[in-house]
């Protein structure tokens, strides 16, 4: 059984149809691209799984488990973790308070441990902060952990990001354009970062680029989506080579 | 623990470096011998300088009234205050330093509570040369509750809401009618149904009854007006406060538009002091926690929160509440302190109040709405010789603020009570 299977996915917003009969099949250690030209659909399909829009129809299986209609903090709490295109950091956070706070489904001290400082608040505050900073360390932004999130340059804020979605202790990672504003360099680190996520945690990725030259690279399947369905799917070889995708996508020549 | 901020002992003090280096225990220290020395001495010394009496708030009010004793106000303040405070704050300095090094290696709670201790001891002595002292400190310490517990809502939250004289009213009234009715003969509530001996030990329960009252009314409020998000608090929480005064007003059984009084004299300093630290505690630690960081990032990016795992809605009731049991249980102590309650007195002007104070102090952040709350109610005290103009000075000062600083005087800072009490030597 797939860790992640979507069945027949399909959302209207008003008269436009923006995905139709979507499936997706994703297994545990898996990693997954979906390219596609602007406009295509890709956030929205990420935005449909992961809770933010309601699909008009069709099924979001997680683990045996149908979850169309959570909100999306119960969704991203049974281990469905993401990090978004424009970055969306808490702009008045220190990097350690980002990572802490995307542990807040692990936490049991409840409000009598918020508003009394139980020791038992104390006890698990001290094992997030640990985490936290394990996390930190491994993303490389360790230094930056008591500084306000938007001090930093742009590729550390990635890799906060990261870091963050990583703390939700995710079955399945969606990275929405993980390197969209990086130079070549900050590139080939974050291709880096993100093989040694999965081989570190095991999890399943799913992401959204539009470098194709990463995605060639990365990843084992790759689904091209254009106007809200899919034209192609297949190994990174097949894309390469499908003319559909050449055509719709690349446009006439070929530049890969 | 950190030094590093400090200058190198050896190298050559300079008044400012030196100033530096004395603990707040020090600076408490000598601020309680200063006000001992105006109980001995202060009226003696405020006749030889001709003053009519000894200056209740910093002679400022004196000033204004009488320009020509500008000379003998500042004068007596600074032989009473401000010399004696840093002449014994700086000779104790050794000492001072190597007691709090000492209380703070035994436990840093202890040592709070005996930097507490202190404070309050000179604050005590400091009322007590007159009523009207002993008022202003009540009043002021009231208004850190209501400004801290309307931060928590404006400023951690990021949220606009209009309501706290709302939960005040409905924290005032829910106390004042379980006191009057069970402590007092009273005309409307007949006679007592216990001894009066008991009141000021269940006076923390009316207050606590009047705090569940206004959570229970911030319910209501934040039913409908966190399903999403925008302006929507604003308005309903406006609403509320209107509706909850048209309501008392409409209510002949606790006074109606009269108000209710005779409340009994349970609100006295220590209680009123304990209140204050109490709710200064409980929303520093709520804000500090994970669940407490929330709020903020449910104010800087709310779908980021959600696709983290937070509860938003949740968070954003819960604090929601939890502000408002705090503006009841300061509704109720203020209840008590007048001894008298009137509809009219929870209106707009109240919420004007309020939220200058937390917008001149600074958002987000526990320092503000300290500094907020005692600098614009001490500044309201000591311009009122000023009578009209005074309206005009306040609202002044408050677009300076926000012109220079627009988040507020102190804003966006923890609140570090152990870097507080920590020795400097």
């Amino acid at each position: 059984m797939p860790l992640l299977e979507i069945k027949n996915m399909t959302h209207h917003f008003g008269g436009l149809r923006a995905v139709h009969d979507y499936n997706l099949a994703i297994e545990p250690g898996q990693i997954r691209g979906l390219i596609g030209p602007n406009g295509a659909g890709k956030t929205t399909v990420f935005n449909l799984i992961t809770g933010i829009y309601k699909p008009a129809q069709g099924h979001v299986i997680l683990d045996g488990e149908n979850i169309v209609g959570f909100q999306p903090y119960r969704i991203a709490s049974k281990g469905l973790g993401r990090t978004f295109q424009n970055l969306r950091l808490w702009r008045h956070m220190t990097v350690l308070e980002h990572v802490k706070l995307a542990q807040y489904s692990k936490i049991t001290y409840g409000l009598i441990g918020a508003f009394f400082g139980t020791p038992k608040r104390r006890k698990e505050e001290a094992e997030i902060k640990e985490k936290a900073y394990s996390l930190l360390k491994m993303m490389g932004v360790e230094h930056f952990a008591d500084q306000i999130v938007i001090n930093l340059p742009y590729g550390a804020q990635r890799r906060v990001e990261m870091a963050r979605a990583l703390a939700t202790e995710p079955k399945i990672l969606f990275l929405d354009e993980p390197t969209a504003g990086m130079n070549p360099e900050e590139l080939r680190q974050m291709i880096g970062i993100i093989r040694q996520v999965r081989d570190t945690f095991g999890v399943a990725i799913f992401l959204i680029e539009h470098r194709l030259r990463m995605v060639m690279e990365l990843c084992e399947q790759i689904q091209t989506l254009v106007f809200g369905e899919v034209i192609a799917e297949g190994v990174p070889e097949d894309i390469r080579n499908n003319p559909k995708v050449i055509e719709a996508y690349l446009g006439k020549e070929i530049i890969v | 623990m950190k030094n590093t901020d400090l200058p190198e002992a050896g190298k050559q003090d300079t008044f400012r470096t030196s100033l530096a280096r004395i603990p707040l225990l020090g600076w408490l220290i000598g601020a309680l011998v200063a006000v001992l020395l105006e109980h001995l001495t202060g009226l003696r010394l405020a006749e030889a300088l001709l003053l009519p009496k000894v200056p209740v708030l910093f002679g400022l009010v004196t000033m204004l009234k009488t320009p020509l004793l500008i000379p003998s106000s500042v004068f007596y303040v600074l032989l009473i205050y401000i010399l004696p405070t840093f002449i014994v704050a700086r000779l104790t300095r050794p000492l001072t330093n190597r007691l709090s090094a000492g209380l703070f290696n035994l436990s840093p709670a202890v040592s709070a509570v005996i930097h507490l201790g202190v404070f309050y001891a000179a604050l005590h002595l400091w009322s007590e040369i007159s009523d009207y002292r002993v008022l202003t400190v009540k009043l002021t310490l009231i208004a850190i509750m209501l400004t801290l517990s309307l931060n928590l809502i404006n400023g951690y939250m990021g949220e606009f809401s209009c309501s706290h004289p709302g939960f005040m009213a409905l924290g005032a009234y829910t106390a004042s009618v379980f006191t009057l009715s069970l402590f007092t003969d009273s005309r409307m509530f007949g006679t007592a149904v216990f001894q009066a001996g008991y009141g000021p030990f269940l006076f923390p329960a009316a207050l606590i009854l009047g705090g569940f009252t206004a959570a229970a009314g911030a319910l209501i409020i934040a039913i409908p007006s966190f399903r999403t998000r925008g302006d929507y608090l604003a308005i309903i929480s406006l609403a509320f406060m209107f509706i909850v005064k048209s309501m008392i007003e409409n209510m002949e059984v606790i006074g109606g538009p009269r108000g209710l009084g005779g409340q009994p004299d349970y609100a006295n300093l220590p209680a009123v002091f304990v209140w204050t630290v109490l709710c200064v505690w409980m929303i520093n630690n709520f804000v500090q926690s994970v669940l407490g960081k929330a709020l903020n990032a449910v104010r800087d990016d709310e779908t980021a929160a959600d696709a983290m795992t937070v509860n938003t809605r949740q968070t954003k009731m819960t604090a929601f509440m939890f502000g408002a049991f705090w503006a009841g249980i300061a509704g109720g102590l203020f209840a008590h302190v007048l001894r008298y309650v009137n509809p009219a007195t929870f209106g707009i002007q109240n919420l004007a109040e309020v939220l200058a104070m937390v917008y001149f102090g600074g958002l987000n952040s526990v320092y503000g709405s300290i500094v907020g709350a005692v600098s614009m109610n001490l500044l309201g005290e000591a311009l009122r010789p000023l009578e009209i103009y005074k309206w005009i000075i306040i609202p002044l000062l408050l677009i300076l603020v926000m012109i220079f600083r627009p988040a507020g005087l102190i804003a966006f800072k923890e609140f570090n009570v152990r870097n507080l009490i920590r020795p400097r030597g």
